[in-house]
């Protein structure tokens, strides 16, 4: 089963929203949170998704769609 | 020799054996080579140091692979320049440039894949690839061809003609994905995850990152062996910037310079500045940004060391500076006309950046500065394209000297 390790980012208007929760209960792709760091008015969570591939795609539009920004856990691999 | 103990995470502080490893298993964090540094300062000297390669090697006691002349491009120990002009420009008596634009490949990425690619092949690794917007490509690109090592690089389709040349000339694989920034981002991702190859600045990203430990190794040295008080780097995932302190810092633990006290100050452009922003609004947490630059090497949007970064500025005494994107080509003919140096974007973000710490006072007129210019001019040349103004005349001496009058009165 394919597996994604992400980092959604979170402006303050969406931290009270079970937006993981949802990724779960929606789209059937399970999540497994590794590190999170929740501050006034942005945090972050790195997890890992583990699904059909189709729902994690699905799951991450969704994701991006109510406005989270998603990267990968790493940090980007592109460089200058 | 190499003085490696383990892998550890940055985060959780779990410990890994030495493999190709980036990531810890349990939350995901970084992870950095831990060295016996008292083993290193029982084995090293300023002599030593001294005697050894006019590369970066000549500090391999400090770094996790072996010197393998083999694949050596000479990277490394680039020239530290006492400036004059810029200096009086800018109002200080004791300023430095530390010029790795004149690399192999023509910037400080040179470095890291000369470690990486060292670490890649002890490892067993036949092929390295990067995914890059210019600068990395073209030092995978050289090394391998040094090596003799395959190589793939993996390019945004619309990157300027000079970094795609500087790369290509190596004749390495050479893919241009036609995609956002982030498309580029999560193809490279899937790739490096699917094929058996050292991804520099992923798998074997720990002893990559290392490479730029000898930015702040050499400087001291250059510097007679002391730490300035001010250093002034331009930053894009902030791996760098990080490195050079944590290589000051290292040469303080081992004995061979004392009092680091440097004050590290992160540049960055206002077309992206995670770590910059974070900065300024006093915080820790990165918000990833769209990059939007001129100064394309620096235009990482969600930087792997941005909070790193920002503890490093924290623990120096430092800060961080923003140049506007209109500022920047103004950075990079103000370092040309004042001192001979042509640098790329990045440079001129430095540049821009210390004016801005002078004028604001956080660098003083009797303080030591060195400025990091990282990557070469020519080949982002579309950055300053208008200086190209030549006064056209006849071929005669009437012509010219009636020229030269109009111009003088101008």
């Amino acid at each position: 089963m394919p597996i994604e390790k992400v980092r959604f980012t979170f402006l303050d208007r969406l931290i009270k929203e079970p937006v993981i929760y949802r990724v779960g209960r929606d789209f059937e792709v399970e999540t497994n949170i590794r590190r999170a760091d929740i501050q006034e008015g942005i945090g972050w969570v790195i997890l890992e998704l583990e699904g059909e591939q189709q729902s994690i795609d699905d799951a991450l539009d969704w994701v991006r769609s109510v406005g989270v920004r998603v990267d990968p856990a790493v940090g980007d691999v592109v460089e200058g | 020799m190499s003085h490696v103990l383990s892998l550890r995470c940055k985060e959780c502080s779990r410990e890994y054996p030495v493999e190709a490893l980036n990531v810890c298993d349990f939350c995901f964090g970084p992870l950095e080579v831990v060295y016996d540094l008292e083993a290193i300062a029982k084995s090293t000297s300023r002599e030593k140091i001294a005697s050894g390669p006019n590369s970066l090697w000549r500090y391999a006691d400090f770094l996790p692979a072996e010197y393998n002349p083999a694949i050596d491009i000479n990277a490394g120990f680039t020239p530290l320049i006492r400036s004059r002009g810029l200096a009086e420009q800018l109002g200080l008596d004791e300023l430095w440039i530390k010029n790795d634009s004149v690399n192999p490949s023509y910037s400080f990425k040179d470095r890291v894949v000369a470690v990486a690619a060292a670490k890649a092949l002890e490892f067993g690794f036949d092929t390295i690839a990067c995914a890059s917007t210019g600068n990395l490509a073209c030092a995978v690109a050289a090394v391998s061809a040094r090596s003799g090592m395959k190589s793939y690089v993996f390019i945004p389709s619309d990157l300027e003609a000079g970094k795609i040349l500087g790369a290509a000339i190596y004749n390495p694989t050479m893919v241009a994905i036609d995609g956002s920034y982030d498309d580029v981002n999560r193809l490279c991702s899937e790739i490096a995850d699917s094929y058996p190859w050292a991804f520099v600045n992923i798998n074997v990203r720990p002893f990559y990152a290392d490479g730029s430990k000898t930015l702040g190794y050499e400087v001291a040295e250059q510097l007679g062996w002391r730490a300035p008080d001010h250093a002034v780097a331009p930053s894009a995932s902030g791996a760098m910037f990080t490195k050079i302190y944590q290589g000051l810092k290292e040469f303080e633990a081992t004995g061979i310079i004392s009092d680091v006290h440097t004050k590290m100050y992160s540049a960055q452009a206002r077309g992206c500045s995670p770590i910059a922003s974070a900065y300024e609004e006093g915080r820790f947490v990165i918000r990833p940004v769209k990059p939007s630059s001129l100064a394309t090497s620096l235009a990482i949007g969600n930087p792997a060391d941005g909070y790193y970064a920002l503890k490093v500025i924290e623990a120096s005494g430092g800060s961080a500076v923003i140049a506007e994107e209109n500022e920047i080509a103004d950075g990079v003919k103000l370092l040309a006309e004042t001192e001979g140096i042509f640098t790329e974007g990045a440079g001129g973000v430095a540049i821009t950046g210390l004016k801005h710490l002078v004028e604001t006072g956080k660098i003083k007129r009797d303080e030591s500065v060195v400025v990091y210019i990282t990557g070469n001019g020519l080949k982002t040349t579309e950055l300053v394209a208008d200086v190209v103004n030549p006064v056209l005349i006849e071929p005669n001496v009437e012509a010219f000297e009636a020229a030269m009058a109009a111009r003088a009165a101008k």
